[in-house]
Parts: structure tokens; C-alpha cells; sequence
């Protein structure tokens, strides 16, 4: 096992080195000069030039990318050209409130998909299972901005109940922090919901059609023990990794969820900043990011080696 | 087990109530909620450059001078100016009593400290602003002199942006390059807190030398990019001021009551500035000045204020509006003229169609003002091929001259030099056409020399008559500035730079 995980930690390392060289090439090919973007509408070439020299950006490629390197291995990730902030500071701002955005919108989703995929499965082909699919397919086809704005009309405009848009940290004060996220954790969830519904529903099927399930019911089990204990219990597996990857894309940032509800997040800083052509900043997030995502495949790996003692050779 | 679920169902329902009742963290009274179009970048009046950073600016850090309705220019931490007789001098002196935030003192040597950061730090986007001063001296505690290498008539101008901000020399020596993550300022509000992209916060300054004519407790800034959400802020009570309304959303605010639009028009222009000299793209719009004529003549601009925005903007023809004092009346717009439009074609020689390639940032409003562009001058000849970009890449490719006609506008600047020299002047960093034209450089060279408003104005008539001959740029329309806000507030007046000031303003 130690030796596993030694060799998957080692691999780590070509792995990030092949990202950030990914990173860094990639960004260049954002057409545009950050050095004219940076010096405003004014674009004065003595700003311009001062610019070049100040950010390196007179440098050739490779070497804007040593420097790079060196600072990232010492743990700086550089400054946002766009507003001096260094930018660890920025995603240690972010973060928290990324994770709690993706983390209500995964509740949300399984509140909703799981018993939703778990009613349509039981009740095949009768009207709650054409209600349910209905359902899935208005989630998975319903844009995110669209029913974004429509529940702004409707709970902040028309009702007035909660806020249209901001962010209030939860540690201020709670009941703000989740009025102020709860439609955009909505929207979020609720596409992720419909594709659940549609896996649960599969897997329910499945199930329901096994051996065991028949022996349960044989036994004389009661329906509803047959379904909640037996069938659901190992429906649900998939259903949960989907739900842990969905979950892991999520934690990347909800770009248009966040645009549209003003919700300081990574999606919209990473946004903002590849518009600015905010070089420094895009990098370090999305390094951040590529490392979470190798990050939460390793411990996925390792969990499955937990579990299945056969791979641990 | 159907009565189990319905009792989840319920349970979920009940919770998803209970979490959309509740309400948002309660604002005190006096806090006046600003929506920003964007996030601004850093609050260091020497390092900042984009205009929704002055917004921020104008509720925290004072400047020598400002403007007024009229564009007149009127002291604010100066009481008054004097320019010598060569123009080679600005005595300026200074309003007594004025404190920073933090406490120090704001006298002549801190005006100078101030300036002389403006001119020299590295990374200050003021340097070109004030690249006439040459060095300033302090002529006695409350009087500074400018001194200049050359008279430059809008240096005054200058003074009642950025460039005349004054920041604490001990804040700044402290906190150099570091200065915009706290900057300490003079202006009613002073700096409490920033959260990139959500919030940035200000609280009333009691030692504020205007304190009287304050008389709102805090002022907070929200970043909201989408302009449907700022305006739903708005009308649900989130926010207590927006800035820039859609013109497609006028008449949604208007018939709401709780809501109120101030507007100004815009100090700045929108336009197509013409490929004439700048490399390898150039088309036929750069072969002689009878097709750029044309490609006037063929336009309307009334239809497209019409047709785009509701006809809430104004069509214009010259670098300023026509409602500004130096608009030149003795040019007004030429009214749509399709057959003399095509015989300036045919004079000119040019091959039919008229192919141009017309750069356009991506944007609803850019694109529709392009397709209008289109058609209208479709009929005289021209085929323009509308080409939608990114709005840095256009930058870029101007700059690279790889366009023939770029439709682009411009914030604009209180004295017409800042809307006039930078895009016409020979080799001027904005003249991505490379227009070059001697006459009209004598004449934009002139007109910084003289500080008289009468002569200055028969300098720009020279240039105007220039500028629409030649045509290098197109100008088409000027915006307006549509400010909505909450019927609460109090005393709200649009001036034409589009800042929201502060002062004066009270919230029911």
C-alpha cells in the first residue's frame, strides 16, 4: 500500500510539471497584449514599455516561465497585474466561497434527483415517472442564466424575499450568507439534479430486477423495506461517484451562475481575469484547480484500493 | 412507501421555505448601496486607470479642482489657480484646514509630495497626463507652483482627475507600490474594507473639511457585471444607485416609480476611425478622401440614435457634442445625401462594391450599431464585411493596423485636447490610422499653447474644417450616462464626466 502510494505521490510531480507548462502555453495564445490592456484607455507607449519591463513581458516565453516556476515552488504565486493583490491571497478568498456554493448546490441536487430517480424507477410508466422524466429533461435543457434571472424576477423583484445578487460570508452571519446563495446553489443543483434523477432511475431499474431483490421480497418484506434498505443501498453507488465528480467540476468555478448572481467565486475571478489578460492570476487558479482535481483522483484511487483489495498489488 | 416520500418531499419543501424566507443581513439606514458595472482595479490614484475606479475615487479622495454642470472648472481642495503670462507657470492655492485620513495635515508640501509621485513613481499612469510639469515648488505652506517645460492650456483640466488627487505622504511613503490596498485619501469618505470582486466599503470622515454637506454614514461599492441583474438590485432594494442603465432598459425604468434615471450626456464620442496609413490592411477608404466622404454621406446617424437606442443618444459629427462649449456650430451634421455619396465614388475611381473590412468589439449595442452601418451604406456602394472581436484583441490589432475601419469609442476628457490630439496628431499613441495631416497638427499644437476659451475655439474651428475634410475618423454618436436610483435618494445630479459625487446626497 505505502509502496502505492509512493509511486501515485511521484507521479504527481511529472503530472503538475506537465500542467503548468500547459497553463503557461496556453494563456499565451489568449490573443490581445496585457501591456495594452493594462495601460488603459490612454494606451501611452511609455506606460506601455514601462509595463513590458515591469511584468517581464519583454522577456522571451521560457524565461517568463522560469521565473514563474521558481515563484510557484517557493509557494508565491505571483501578483494580479490588475490590482497589486498577490494572488494566493485571492484564492484563499475565493475558495471558501466556492466551497460552499458547490457544496449547497450538491445537496440541493441530491435532494431533488435522488428520490425524484428513486419514485420514477419504482413507479415505472405510471404519471409520476413521465412527471419525473419531464422534470430531468427541463433541468438538463434549462440555461443556467435563463432560470437564474428568472428567479431573481421572482423571489427578489416580484416577492421581494431575498437578495438579487451578493455574497455574504457565512462566518458574518449565516442566515444572510445562505439567503444570498440559495438561488444560485438552485440553479446549480438543479441541473446536476436532473442528470442524477436520470442515473438513479437506471440503476433503481436495474436493481429492482435482481436476484436478491426478488429473494428479499419472497422473504416477505415489507415494499418499502425492499426498496429504502436493499435496492436503494447499492443503487446508489454510482449515483454517488457521478454526484462526487459533479461535485469536483463544480468546485472549478460556476462561471455564468456566478457572473449572473455577483457571487465572488473562482469562476467569476477566473473570468474577470482572463478578460483582463490578468496573466498571474489566471495561472495560479488554474493551477489551484488542476492540482484539487489530481488531488481528488489520487484519494479516489487510493478509497478504490481500500475497497477492493485485489489492485493493491 | 408512498407516504414516506411525500413526507421527504414535504420535508424538502419545508426547508427549501424556510431557507427562501429568509432575508438578507439588514443595512443600516444611511448606507448608500452603489452597483458598479464592473470591478474596478487598484484604488491608488497614481496606479489606477479605468474609468469605474474614478467612480470609487470620487467618494474618497478629493482633488485640487473639479467640474461642474457646465463643465466650468471649480476649486475643491484648491480655492484658486493663476497662470503666468508665458504659461509657463500655475500658481495654485491651497483650501486651509483640510486633513487626510489619516490625520496628517494636507498643506503645500503634501500637494507636492503628491504631484511629484503622480510624476515619478514607477508604474504611474499619470506621467503622460503631466508630462509638461516639470518640477514643483512650494511657494509658501498653503501655495504650490507648477512649473512647466512647455505652456499646455489643459493641464488644468488634468487637475480635476486623477492626476489631481492628493494622498497622505505618510500613508503612501509606508505603503509605496502597496498604497491601493488601503489608500488614505481626502475626500468624505474614508477606506474601510475591499473584498475583490463583491464589495468595497467607505465610512463618512469626520474631520472632512465639507463635513456639513455629508450626510450619509457609508457608501458601498458592489461589482455587478451583468446589467439585468443590476437592475433587478435596483428594483428590489439590493442596491441604491446603478450605473450604466442599458438604453434598451429606459423605459422599463422610467415606468417604475420607485425609481428614478438622472442622465448626462457623454463627454466622449463613438466613431470609425479610418485605416489611412498604418501597413497592410489598407482598403479604399484609405485611397483618397472622397470615399471616406462617401462612406459619410451614406450614413444617418438620426436612424441609427433611432433604430439602436431608442433615440436616446445623440448624433454627432465632431470630437465633442454638440452641446459642448466647444462644438463648432459652423459644422453641423450633413444630413444622409445617397446620390452624392455615389457621385463621390465615382469621382473617386474606386472599384464597385466598396469592400471594407469594419473591426467591431463584440458587444449588442457595437453589433447593431454595425449592421445599421451596413445596410445603410450598402445602398451608395459600399460592402462593409463586419468583423466582431474581442475587445483587447481589437486594441491590439489597431495598434497593428490589420483594419480598415474600426467602429470605437471614447470615454472622453473635460477639455477637447484629451478627445482631439491623441487620435489625430501625427505618430499620437492613438492614432492607430496614422492620420497625418501638418495643418492639423499646427492646429492641435496651437491649441495647447493659449488658455483663452475664445481663442482656443477659433483654433479648433481651423482643425474642424481639417478633420471633416480628411476625415480620418467618423464620428458617429455620443452617449448618454443613464444613472438610475432609488427614489430615496436625495439631491442626485448627473455631471458629465459620469461620477457619482457624494456630496449633498441624502437617503430617506
Amino acid at each position: 500500500m505505502l509502496n502505492f502510494l509512493g509511486k501515485r505521490i511521484l507521479q504527481l510531480i511529472p503530472t503538475l510539471f506537465f500542467v503548468s507548462i500547459l497553463i503557461f502555453s496556453l494563456q499565451q495564445l489568449l490573443p490581445g497584449d496585457p501591456a495594452l490592456v493594462m495601460a488603459g484607455e490612454e494606451r501611452d507607449p511609455n506606460v506601455i514599455a514601462q509595463i513590458r519591463k515591469q511584468y517581464r513581458l519583454d522577456q522571451p516565453i521560457p524565461v517568463q516561465y522560469v521565473y514563474w516556476v521558481k515563484g510557484v515552488a517557493s509557494g508565491d504565486l505571483g501578483e494580479s497585474l490588475r490590482i497589486k493583490v498577490p494572488v494566493r491571497e485571492l484564492i484563499a478568498q475565493k475558495l471558501p466561497v466556492t466551497i460552499q456554493l458547490a457544496s449547497m448546490a450538491i445537496v440541493i441536487a441530491f435532494l431533488i434527483g435522488i428520490p425524484a430517480g428513486i419514485v420514477s424507477a419504482v413507479k415505472k410508466g405510471t404519471a409520476w415517472d413521465y412527471g419525473a422524466n419531464l422534470f430531468a429533461l427541463w433541468g438538463i435543457s434549462t440555461p443556467n442564466f435563463w432560470l437564474g434571472i428568472m428567479l431573481i424576477f421572482l423571489f427578489s423583484i416580484e416577492l421581494g424575499w431575498l437578495p438579487a445578487s451578493g455574497y455574504v460570508p457565512l462566518s458574518e452571519n449565516w442566515r444572510a450568507s445562505l439567503a444570498s446563495t440559495i438561488m444560485p446553489a438552485f440553479v446549480l443543483g438543479n441541473a446536476i439534479a436532473a442528470i442524477l434523477m436520470r442515473h438513479t432511475r437506471s440503476a433503481m431499474l436495474q436493481v429492482l430486477e435482481s436476484d436478491y431483490v426478488r429473494t428479499a421480497r419472497a422473504k416477505g418484506l415489507s415494499e418499502r423495506s425492499v426498496i429504502l434498505k436493499h435496492a436503494m443501498r447499492n443503487a446508489l453507488t454510482p449515483v454517488i461517484t457521478l454526484g462526487a465528480l459533479e461535485l469536483g467540476t463544480l468546485l472549478s468555478g460556476a462561471v455564468l451562475t456566478e457572473q449572473i448572481f455577483s457571487i465572488p467565486g473562482f469562476g467569476k475571478l477566473i473570468v474577470d481575469a482572463v478578460f483582463n489578460r490578468d496573466y498571474a492570476v489566471v495561472q495560479g487558479v488554474v493551477l489551484v484547480t488542476a492540482t484539487i482535481y489530481i488531488t481528488l483522483n489520487l484519494i479516489a484511487d487510493i478509497a478504490y484500493i481500500l475497497v477492493n483489495p485485489r489492485l493493491r498489488a | 412507501m408512498e407516504t414516506s416520500l411525500m413526507k421527504i418531499l414535504r420535508l424538502a419543501m419545508m426547508a427549501a421555505g424556510l431557507l427562501l424566507s429568509l432575508q438578507a443581513g439588514v443595512h443600516a439606514q444611511t448606507t448608500l448601496r452603489i452597483g458598479l458595472a464592473e470591478d474596478p482595479d487598484i484604488l491608488d490614484p497614481t496606479m489606477a486607470r479605468t474609468y469605474v475606479g474614478r467612480i470609487v475615487f470620487a467618494s474618497f479622495c478629493d482633488k485640487l479642482f473639479d467640474i461642474d454642470e457646465k463643465l466650468n472648472i471649480v476649486p475643491q481642495l484648491a480655492l484658486s489657480h493663476e497662470t503666468s503670462a508665458d504659461g509657463k507657470e500655475m500658481t495654485i492655492k491651497l483650501r486651509p484646514g483640510v486633513k487626510f485620513h489619516d490625520g496628517e495635515p494636507f498643506d503645500a508640501e503634501a500637494a507636492k509630495f503628491s504631484l511629484e509621485r503622480h510624476l515619478n513613481m514607477q508604474g504611474s499612469f499619470r506621467k503622460p497626463e503631466l508630462a509638461t510639469v516639470d518640477h514643483v515648488d512650494v511657494v509658501d505652506p498653503l501655495t504650490i507652483k507648477l512649473v512647466l517645460k512647455t505652456p499646455f492650456s489643459p493641464l488644468i483640466a488634468q487637475l480635476t482627475d486623477r492626476a489631481g488627487m492628493m494622498v497622505s505622504p505618510k500613508a503612501a511613503k509606508e505603503a509605496g507600490d502597496k498604497f491601493g490596498l488601503h489608500p488614505v485619501c481626502a475626500g468624505p469618505y474614508k477606506f474601510v474594507e475591499r473584498v475583490q470582486q463583491d464589495r468595497i466599503v467607505f465610512e463618512k470622515f469626520a474631520d472632512y473639511w465639507n463635513k456639513d454637506n455629508v450626510f450619509i454614514d457609508r457608501v458601498v461599492y458592489l461589482p455587478i457585471v451583468d446589467s439585468t441583474v443590476r437592475l433587478a438590485n435596483l428594483k428590489s432594494g439590493g442596491l441604491d444607485l446603478i450605473e450604466r442603465v442599458l438604453a434598451t432598459d429606459i423605459k422599463d425604468v422610467r415606468a417604475d416609480s420607485r425609481i428614478k434615471l438622472s442622465t448626462a450626456l457623454e463627454l466622449g464620442y463613438f466613431g470609425l476611425t479610418i485605416n489611412i496609413n498604418n501597413d497592410k490592411n489598407k482598403g479604399p477608404l484609405s485611397q483618397s478622401d472622397k470615399v471616406r466622404q462617401a462612406l459619410d454621406l451614406s450614413i444617418d446617424r438620426e436612424a441609427i440614435n433611432q433604430v439602436v437606442f431608442n433615440g436616446e443618444f445623440t448624433p454627432g459629427n465632431q470630437w465633442v457634442s454638440p452641446e459642448h462649449p466647444y462644438y463648432q456650430k459652423a459644422f453641423p451634421i450633413q444630413k444622409r445625401d445617397v446620390a452624392k455619396a455615389k457621385a463621390l465614388l465615382k469621382e473617386s475611381g474606386a472599384a464597385l462594391p466598396v469592400s471594407v473590412d469594419l473591426m467591431v468589439p463584440k458587444g449588442p449595442e457595437n453589433e447593431a450599431v454595425a449592421q445599421v452601418l451596413q445596410s445603410m451604406t450598402a445602398e451608395a456602394g459600399f460592402d462593409l464585411k463586419i468583423r466582431l472581436i474581442e475587445f483587447a484583441t481589437s486594441f491590439k490589432q489597431a495598434q497593428a493596423g490589420e483594419f480598415q475601419a474600426f467602429l470605437i469609442g471614447w470615454s472622453g476628457r473635460i477639455d477637447p485636447d484629451g478627445n482631439s490630439y491623441v487620435f489625430l496628431h501625427t505618430n499620437a499613441p492613438q492614432n492607430d490610422g496614422k492620420y497625418s495631416n501638418p495643418d492639423a497638427d499646427k492646429a492641435l499644437e496651437d491649441a495647447r499653447l493659449v488658455t483663452d476659451p475664445a481663442q482656443r475655439k477659433a483654433i479648433y474651428e481651423k482643425l474642424t474644417r481639417i478633420v471633416l475634410n480628411d476625415e480620418p475618423l467618423i464620428y458617429l454618436y455620443h452617449r448618454k450616462l443613464l444613472i438610475a436610483h432609488t427614489t430615496k435618494l436625495e439631491g442626485y445630479k448627473q455631471m458629465p464626466d459620469g461620477l457619482v459625487r457624494v456630496i449633498g446626497l441624502k437617503l430617506k
